[in-house]
């Protein structure tokens, strides 16, 4: 069974993998919205962090932006190439452009989360 | 949307080509269509257009025009040739309410004498009662132009031919010998337009006044004649980076109502030798006694922008204050203008910009961080932070 991503209303997405831990990253939406990426910040490894904590930023010719975690637990990974490429959170910003991978505190905490219908539903209001 | 924002005739265009609308100043505007740096750098390396029909536009006419302005502003006004631009501040007794272009008009058919003023949208209300608060009981009127012409800024070294290429020869030759800061009519795609070699951009190029109603159709001719050579259409934010690179001011960022104008580099735009204006007690004691901070350019050694209000420090000492910073596409880092305190305004001074919770090392720039190696052309204007 294909792990099902899910989504923050903040725009970043979260999916488990088949070792228990769970990748995050922000959807294309978000990519496309701030546009003109130029810097991005990322947490350290081992940082412990809290549901809707800022686990770092993202910047763009206009404005800054923090990313936030969608579930609580520790970052044991993070993207290293990605400030130094931000052009792949454009290309590919649900595999290559992922940013950090979390070990869920309690996994049952993504089913909170919206699914991918319910945040195209988001998506859609907020563009109007 | 809590309230109705005004709209320049151009915001159908704006909307149907992807235009990210945004409340500026009260007005529906373009901050940007697609990527704020590919705008940014066709404008630099091709051409870049502009809707600026937000700004507002002033007609002031009668045989007192030009002596009334003269004692209202900071600059003498009223020996300007018709077709001269000139960079000024609005005052009152004690605040500095814009900065602006005047222009002198062609007079009307019967001799009458015109001028003209392009004020910031964000003050255009004040700019327009404050006047209104000093006009004499006869031999002038003031008229605000706003809603009912509209303007286009071309900016970028292919600017000038792309909009002399739309005119009759006879215009485009004088629009092509216009100096910085010298305007003419001209026909622009069949309309009657006012064209000043003016910008804010730090390119060459023109600003094109035209009747509201034929704003659109001179609008597309534009984007159609430029751009298969590269012209974009930008909104608000590669305006805005554009300017931070040419180190211009920008009212409510670095000029302020309480600003020394002579500690922001802007001592050429106050004349006092023998004249007075609103306030201009104020400016004589800002010119004897130079104190306070002064503006400089920041380059830092990150991307990571420095932004309005973010400190300037050295060590544990606040030395200044950022008035306005981005990414600089050009530059491809972060730059910023800052207030800063005179013992660390010197060229190549270390410092440290406090942005957001993380010490960004800067080192104090010349300004501007970009100037054009095109054509030079003469100026009738001499303020520093405008040779282009």
């Amino acid at each position: 069974m294909a792990a099902e991503m899910r989504f923050a209303k903040s725009h970043e997405w979260i999916r488990p993998e088949a070792d228990g831990l769970a990748t995050v990253g922000i959807s294309s939406y978000a990519v496309e919205a701030l546009t003109d990426l130029v810097f991005m910040q990322l947490p350290a490894v081992g940082k412990k962090v809290k549901a809707g904590e800022s686990i770092g930023e993202i910047e763009s010719v206009k404005a800054v932006s923090d990313l936030y975690a969608p579930v609580s637990g520790e970052v044991v990974a993070v993207n290293t190439a990605l400030p130094g490429q931000l052009e792949t959170l454009g290309k590919d910003p649900y595999n290559a452009g992922w940013i950090v991978k979390i070990k869920p505190d309690d996994p049952a905490e993504m089913a909170g989360l919206l699914d991918r219908t319910a945040y195209e539903a988001l998506v859609k209001s907020q563009s109007h | 949307m809590s309230h109705t924002l005004l709209q320049t005739p151009l915001v159908g265009w704006h909307e149907s080509h992807g235009g990210r609308m945004v409340d500026f100043a009260g007005w529906r505007m373009p901050v940007q269509y697609a990527s704020i740096v590919d705008e940014h750098l066709a404008t630099r390396r091709a051409a870049g257009m502009f809707d600026v029909s937000h700004m507002g536009r002033l007609a002031i006419e009668g045989p007192g025009s030009a002596g009334w302005l003269e004692s209202l502003l900071t600059r003498g006004v009223s020996g300007m040739p018709v077709g001269r631009c000139r960079y000024t501040l609005v005052t009152d007794e004690s605040r500095i309410l814009d900065d602006a272009l005047v222009a002198r008009e062609p007079d009307a058919a019967d001799g009458t004498p015109r001028m003209s003023m392009v004020v910031n949208a964000s003050n255009r209300a004040r700019v327009v009662e404050w006047l209104k608060s000093r006009l004499p009981s006869a031999g002038v009127t003031l008229v605000d132009r706003t809603f009912d012409t509209a303007m286009i800024a071309v900016q970028g070294p292919l600017a000038m031919e792309i909009v002399g290429g739309l005119c009759p020869a006879a215009d485009s030759l004088r629009i092509e010998a216009l100096k910085n800061y010298q305007a003419t009519s001209a026909s622009v795609a069949g309309t009657p337009a006012a064209v000043s070699r003016t910008g804010y951009t730090g390119e060459d190029g023109v600003e094109v006044i035209v009747p509201a109603a034929a704003a659109a159709a001179v609008w597309e001719a534009i984007h159609a004649a430029g751009a298969p050579r590269g012209l974009m259409a930008c909104g608000l934010g590669a305006r805005d980076t554009l300017r931070l690179e040419a180190g211009m001011p920008l009212y409510g960022h670095e000029l302020r109502e309480d600003s020394d104008a002579f500690s922001l580099g802007l001592g050429l735009a106050i004349n006092l030798e023998g004249r007075t204006f609103p306030g201009s007690g104020r400016f004589a004691a800002f010119r004897d006694r130079p104190a306070g901070r002064v503006r400089v350019g920041l380059t830092l050694d990150s991307k990571r922008s420095a932004r309005e209000g973010h400190p300037v420090v050295q060590g544990d000492r606040e030395v200044g204050v950022v008035t306005s910073g981005s990414f600089s596409p050009t530059l491809e880092r972060a730059v910023a203008m800052a207030m800063v305190d005179r013992d660390v305004a010197a060229q190549g001074t270390a410092v440290d910009v406090l942005v957001r919770d993380a010490r960004q090392a800067a080192t104090v720039t010349p300004l501007p961080f970009y100037r054009r190696s095109h054509t030079e052309q003469k100026s009738p204007e001499n303020i520093p932070w405008q040779q282009r």
